[in-house]
């Protein structure tokens, strides 16, 4: 089974959804900042709104044809969509929300496969539980089979894990990747976490400005980013100016001098030439800090700078590195305080090739 | 007190709220859903009785009703009398009346509903008729309520209407608030005092049950 997209949407006088892709079974991640029309792709999908040209169609089945003048409704759709905030009912109880969509069938058969869903997503236990009266990841769970349950054709999720903790994410994660290897059904899964798109997606499509501005694996589409936007979207804290220099084929790198501090980094061969106004998108994590010049590395590019500010985030502490243009670099809280990191510190900064990501400069 | 008088009000105020809550809830669910551009206009029919005088509206019934309209005849030939003055006569009067009463706080309960609920409805297969049973009709069920009790208060106190349209015949469009009138007019103030004060209690009771449905929002809110 897959889903065929071709379709534009005019949603605003200035903002128009247009784009053209075939989704097959398995996890395709709609990564996109907001207002970049996510949402609004799912909602033609599921029927909740209606293009202005264009045609959706699971396998020969079509869902909508502007041309033909055929818009199926969308209780006929079988597209199942989970919503960013669930839409559960709050008259129901869990057990009532599940079997929702199953009132076609015997109350013995309706009841045996909200059971059955429920066990498999291990909220059995809360079956008679208003929504108002379960948790933030057991009420998700609820959403999910409530959708999963109807066996639908396709499955649309808007940004469904967006309000949980880390933990209740990879669990129920496991279990949407569980029930998708054993059905194997086109998904959409809307989101902007890299993390839910690396754990999930076999495919990112990079939505910008209503239509697709980048379309590959997620290590393709948000490692290795090829235009400056997606690099932004994708979370790279460093977009650095900076100008090809030099190409060495032979080696399979290149060298590029950053704009304002003449510092030369060696990156991978991009199809850029030397002259070329480019930018370099290194992730903060990337960087390593030493506080004396190391020697006998394998990284290419060492940086020589000085701490500049210094601030604890959670987990990490933020260090900007002044090199001639402020760095940003990620380290652990052990590792600032081993290394004795505070402001106006001279440190070393270690970037290998492959951390440095040339893009084309907007 | 007149007991007659009484006992007709309740009957015309049960009638019409049943009526009313029969064609209150599609009126209400269409003006609440629907997206057609006339929708103003059917709003302001609806609540075109707020603000027009009684004897206005009554003065058009009675003219639409009377003998020499099309209703009026085609009544005649069907039951042998008039519809002018008669109990069902009230009847339609009184449901044109009381309409915004019934239409609007039960309109204003399905506003409240979150417009995703209906949405997931959909994507789970289920059609606009059952939805509108499953769940909003369940998340609006005080709303509809209150435009019942609404209509059925707003009716047994009416006066105007019913006096343009029904006239004055004991047992037949004598009401209760008409029945205040006339002991007014005959200086037995003491029968109208006990009247008057039972329609007070009764509107006030009315009221508070009103208020005390509607002020509960979280029968209606959306969770997320």
């Amino acid at each position: 089974m897959s889903l065929d997209v071709r379709v534009r949407s005019r949603v605003s006088p200035r903002f128009a959804l247009d784009v053209a892709f075939t989704a097959a079974p398995g996890t395709t991640i709609v990564f996109g900042a907001s207002g970049s029309g996510k949402s609004t792709l799912l909602r033609l999908v599921a029927g909740l709104r209606a293009p202005d040209a264009g045609r959706i169609a699971i396998d020969g089945r079509v869902l909508v044809d502007v041309a033909r003048h055929v818009d199926v409704a969308p209780p006929e759709r079988r597209v199942g969509f989970v919503f960013q905030h669930l839409a559960l009912f709050p008259h129901l109880t869990a057990a009532e929300n599940i079997g929702y969509g199953l009132s076609q069938l015997t109350m013995p058969e309706r009841q045996a496969r909200t059971a059955a869903i429920a066990k498999s997503f291990g909220i059995a236990h809360l079956l008679g539980n208003r929504p108002a009266a379960i948790s933030g990841g057991e009420r998700q769970r609820v959403g999910l089979a409530r959708a999963l349950v109807t066996d639908p054709e396709v499955l649309l999720l808007d940004e469904p894990l967006s309000a949980l903790d880390h933990e209740t994410q990879s669990r129920i994660i496991a279990d949407l990747r569980a029930w998708n290897d054993a059905r194997r059904i086109p998904i959409l899964y809307v989101t902007h976490s890299q993390r839910e798109a690396f754990a999930l997606g076999e495919r990112v499509l990079l939505l910008r400005d209503g239509t697709v501005a980048a379309d590959g694996t997620p290590d393709a589409v948000l490692n290795a980013p090829s235009h400056e936007s997606v690099a932004q979207l994708a979370g790279f804290e460093n977009l650095l100016d900076a100008i090809v220099v030099e190409r060495r084929p032979n080696a399979g790198v290149m060298v590029v001098r950053l704009a304002t501090a003449a510092i030369d980094l060696e990156t991978p061969l991009m199809s850029f030439a030397p002259g070329d106004h480019i930018r370099v998108a290194i992730r903060a994590g990337d960087i390593l800090v030493a506080t004396e010049h190391p020697r006998g590395l394998s990284a290419r590019n060492v940086v020589a700078g000085t701490i500049g500010t210094l601030s604890r985030q959670g987990a990490v502490v933020r260090l900007e590195v002044g090199v001639g243009v402020p760095i940003e670099v990620h380290v652990t809280p052990t590792a600032s305080v081993t290394l004795d990191l505070r402001t106006g510190r001279d440190v070393w900064l270690v970037i290998k090739t492959h951390s440095c990501h040339p893009v084309a400069a907007v | 007190m007149d007991w007659t008088a009484i006992a007709l009000s309740v009957r015309l105020a049960a009638i019409v709220s049943a009526v009313l809550l029969v064609i209150g809830v599609p009126i209400a669910y269409w003006l609440t859903f629907s997206s057609s551009r006339w929708r103003f206009v059917v709003e302001s029919i609806v609540a075109l009785p707020l603000v027009l005088p009684p004897t206005v509206l009554g003065f058009y019934v009675l003219l639409a009703l009377g003998s020499r309209s099309p209703i009026g005849r085609a009544w005649e030939a069907w039951t042998g009398h008039g519809l002018a003055f008669t109990f069902e006569a009230l009847v339609i009067a009184s449901i044109l009346y009381s309409l915004p009463f019934a239409v609007q706080p039960i309109a204003a309960s399905f506003a409240q509903i979150d417009r995703t609920l209906l949405e997931a409805s959909a994507t789970l297969g289920v059609g606009r008729l059952r939805t509108f049973q499953r769940v909003v009709l369940p998340l609006s069920r005080d709303g509809v309520l209150a435009g019942a009790v609404l209509t059925f208060a707003h009716t047994i106190g009416e006066f105007g209407v019913v006096l343009m349209v029904g006239g004055n015949l004991p047992g037949v469009t004598r009401t209760v608030s008409i029945s205040i009138y006339d002991d007014v007019q005959a200086f037995d103030f003491a029968s109208a005092h006990r009247t008057a004060l039972l329609l007070l209690l009764f509107s006030f009771a009315a009221l508070g049950s009103v208020y005390a449905l509607m002020r509960k929002p979280w029968a209606v809110a959306p969770l997320s």
